[in-house]
């Protein structure tokens, strides 16, 4: 499933981001395939907000669309 | 700058050493900056960008500010400036968050990585303390290899010790693989800072020596990026639960209901503090009490002795648009305290990391005009100065985002020190006519951002930004940057003000002022049904936007009249100082257009305005 799919307070690990560039911005923030992040607040339409660690970071639709994870459970 | 000192901002003299403050946003360069930088301290912009570099002396040394990068490579201006002042460092004073070491470590074992001699200090420990985030200070100065010093810096707590470190900055351990592979390149590229940047796959770096960028980048930031998970595992013990009462608050500000009401809370907030208060209570004692009550009158008659006032020279000193009367009074009296105000409220938002959360608030509203949740910050910006707004549009990610931004701010969006007289011209008709006021610019708004983001080519990037912890903003931190920020604007403004009213004045004395309303009557008169005195509030709206709006105050209007004239100044084009950022940002061609339309779309809508309710 995708990025944008997860609900607010679930948990996953992030296991594809198939963009460079993408992949790239994320690993500077800290997350690489294999990551775990939970997901802070979603917003109608609007970005999802992933708990990383003690940060927090907020990602366009699009880009969420793009990033596979797999849930817990 | 010094004039005996080359063009380059991190230039040293022979024997002095460059020492460089790196770190990620709000980890508080800023403050070890000015706690060791003293008076010596001047803010100038980067060589060939509009990049500031804070610089000033530390002993024999020079010290300098980056701007804040969450690495040292080249995805925007900003990290091409930092880039660029890290390669001239001789020691770097490497600031990090304690609260976000795995964010902030990346950089820290890249300036390792690059070998320069390193401190680091490990800033926010007290905040670290509150949220039972345990780091081993020791284990993690022996991983890194560099001293590492606990700090607190907005306490004043460590500023000492971190300075009593730098005798013992020492280059970091490098990741074995990446120093091997930094060393084969070693017999090509002379420092080893840059060789890494070559691994990297910088290009601007790879063509200064003559070299292909190697295509490394992705390989050396996994292990880059695995070293410092593991760090961060073995140092850092963090505890499950933080839910905390900020997290509360952060979280709130992205709730569709709550943070919609706080956004409406900040805005009114701004609205009373620099439309109420500033606009109305302070500018009325500062322009009329101080101003024209007394320094006006002061300046007649001292000069009125030796220049006339009726001559053209005393015209140009003391007459109605006069070099020492309205133009000191404007700049002292209403510019001033407008930006200073300005500059509290964006402070104020800016260290309280709202900002970034409006523009995760609002980016589902930016997608539909073409642009994504970070434009609203130069777009706030712009509601400061169009041409600071204009210059911040290079945070977008594309050309397609930084022109629509652009033209937005260039149209609709009018400067603090403008929307200060607005408000004081709209707090006098009330209410209901406020509101029209208001919709026809956001209408315009709309129309202009949905009709760009359909005509222009391509798709704008996604938003992907880092929100920092919701922050009681420190009065001394929001009092020392609004005196820097309003310190330059004003340095930067008081010229165009200046060279404005003389303009004007001229063409005063020469007659052309009264050609000049003649000629564009049939557009004031007729087709905006404003006196044809307001065309003078037009020429001088090019010269500076709120010096038009000023201009206006100066009218007797009817409440309608007051509507269109405000939307026609506000639609207005940009004035001089925006217009040459517009230029020399966007190009000729896009500028022209900008330009143009905005004569046709102001002159348009004020009309269109005029003809169905006067």
């Amino acid at each position: 499933m995708s990025l944008n799919e997860l609900k607010r307070g679930q948990s996953a690990t992030i296991t594809n981001v198939p963009d460079e560039n993408l992949r790239i911005q994320l690993l500077r923030f800290g997350i690489i395939n294999g990551s775990q992040v939970s997901c802070h607040c979603k917003l109608p339409f609007g970005p999802v907000v992933l708990k990383y660690g003690g940060q927090e970071i907020a990602l366009g639709r699009e880009i969420a669309r793009q990033v596979t994870i797999k849930t817990a459970y | 700058m010094s004039p005996s000192c080359c063009s380059n901002a991190a230039c040293t003299e022979a024997g002095q050493r460059n020492i460089v403050l790196v770190g990620n946003p709000n980890v508080g360069k800023s403050i070890f900056f000015s706690a060791w930088s003293g008076v010596y301290a001047d803010v100038s912009n980067f060589p060939g960008t509009t990049v500031e570099i804070s610089r000033g002396k530390i002993g024999e040394d020079v010290l300098l500010d980056t701007p804040g990068v969450y690495g040292v490579s080249s995805f925007n201006d900003e990290e091409r400036v930092a880039r660029d002042v890290i390669l001239t460092a001789d020691l770097v004073v490497n600031v990090i968050d304690a609260t976000h070491l795995e964010r902030d470590l990346f950089l820290t074992l890249q300036l390792a990585d690059m070998g320069i001699p390193m401190v680091v200090a490990l800033n926010f420990c007290d905040e670290a303390e509150n949220l039972d985030i345990r780091i081993d200070t020791k284990g993690l100065e022996e991983r890194l290899g560099v001293p590492v010093v606990s700090t607190s810096a907005v306490k004043n707590h460590g500023l000492k010790e971190v300075f009593a470190a730098l005798a013992l900055a020492r280059p970091g351990l490098s990741h074995p693989e990446i120093d091997q592979a930094v060393t084969n390149l070693l017999d090509r590229i002379d420092t080893r800072p840059e060789a890494l940047m070559v691994l990297e796959g910088d290009e601007v770096v790879a063509e200064r020596h003559g070299v292909t960028p190697e295509n490394d980048r992705e390989r050396v930031y996994l292990l880059r990026r695995q070293r410092a998970n593991d760090i961060v595992g073995a140092t850092v013990n963090r505890p499950e639960k933080t839910a905390r009462f900020r997290d509360l608050l952060g979280r709130l500000c992205l709730h569709p209901t709550s943070g919609l009401l706080i956004l409406s809370a900040v805005l009114w907030g701004c609205y009373q503090l620099i439309g109420v208060w500033v606009a109305g209570d302070i500018v009325g004692l500062t322009e009329e009490a101080i101003m024209q009550g007394h320094w006006e009158p002061w300046i007649r008659g001292l000069v009125n002795p030796l220049v006339p006032e009726s001559s053209v020279f005393g015209q140009i000193l003391i007459g109605e648009f006069g070099l020492l009367t309205m133009t000191i009074t404007y700049l002292l009296g209403l510019l001033l305290p407008l930006v200073v105000g300005f500059y509290v409220a964006l402070s104020l938002l800016e260290d309280s990391g709202y900002l970034p959360r409006l523009a995760t608030f609002v980016d589902r509203l930016m997608t539909s005009i073409g642009l994504n949740g970070r434009a609203i910050i130069p777009v706030i910006l712009g509601f400061g100065c169009v041409q600071l707004g204009t210059i911040t549009t290079r945070i977008l990610g594309c050309k397609r985002e930084r022109t629509i931004a652009t033209a937005i701010l260039n149209f609709v969006v009018p400067c603090s020190a403008q929307i200060g007289v607005i408000a004081g011209m709209l707090a006098a008709v009330g209410f209901m006519l406020s509101m029209t006021y208001v919709a026809v610019i956001f209408t315009c708004l709309a129309v202009l951002g949905t009709v760009l983001n359909k005509v222009i080519p391509g798709q704008s990037s996604a938003l992907l930004i880092d929100l920092p912890p919701m922050r009681l903003p420190r009065p001394t931190n929001v009092l020392r940057k609004t005196a820097i920020r309003s310190f330059f604007f004003m340095k930067e403004a008081y010229i165009w003000f200046f060279a404005g009213s003389l303009g004007v004045s001229l063409l005063q004395v020469s007659g052309g002022l009264k050609a000049w309303q003649n000629l564009v009557a049939p557009l004031t008169e007729g087709w905006l049904h404003l006196p044809k005195e307001a065309a003078t509030a037009f020429v001088m709206g090019m010269v500076r936007r709120d010096f038009g709006a000023a201009g206006l105050t100066d009218l007797t209007l009817s409440p309608w009249q007051v509507v269109v004239s405000l939307v026609v100044i506000t639609l207005f084009v940009p004035c001089i100082a925006s217009l040459m950022i517009l230029f020399k940002e966007r190009g000729f061609k896009e500028a022209t257009t900008v330009w143009l339309g905005a004569w046709v779309l102001a002159f348009s809508v004020g009309g269109l305005l005029a003809q169905i309710v006067l």
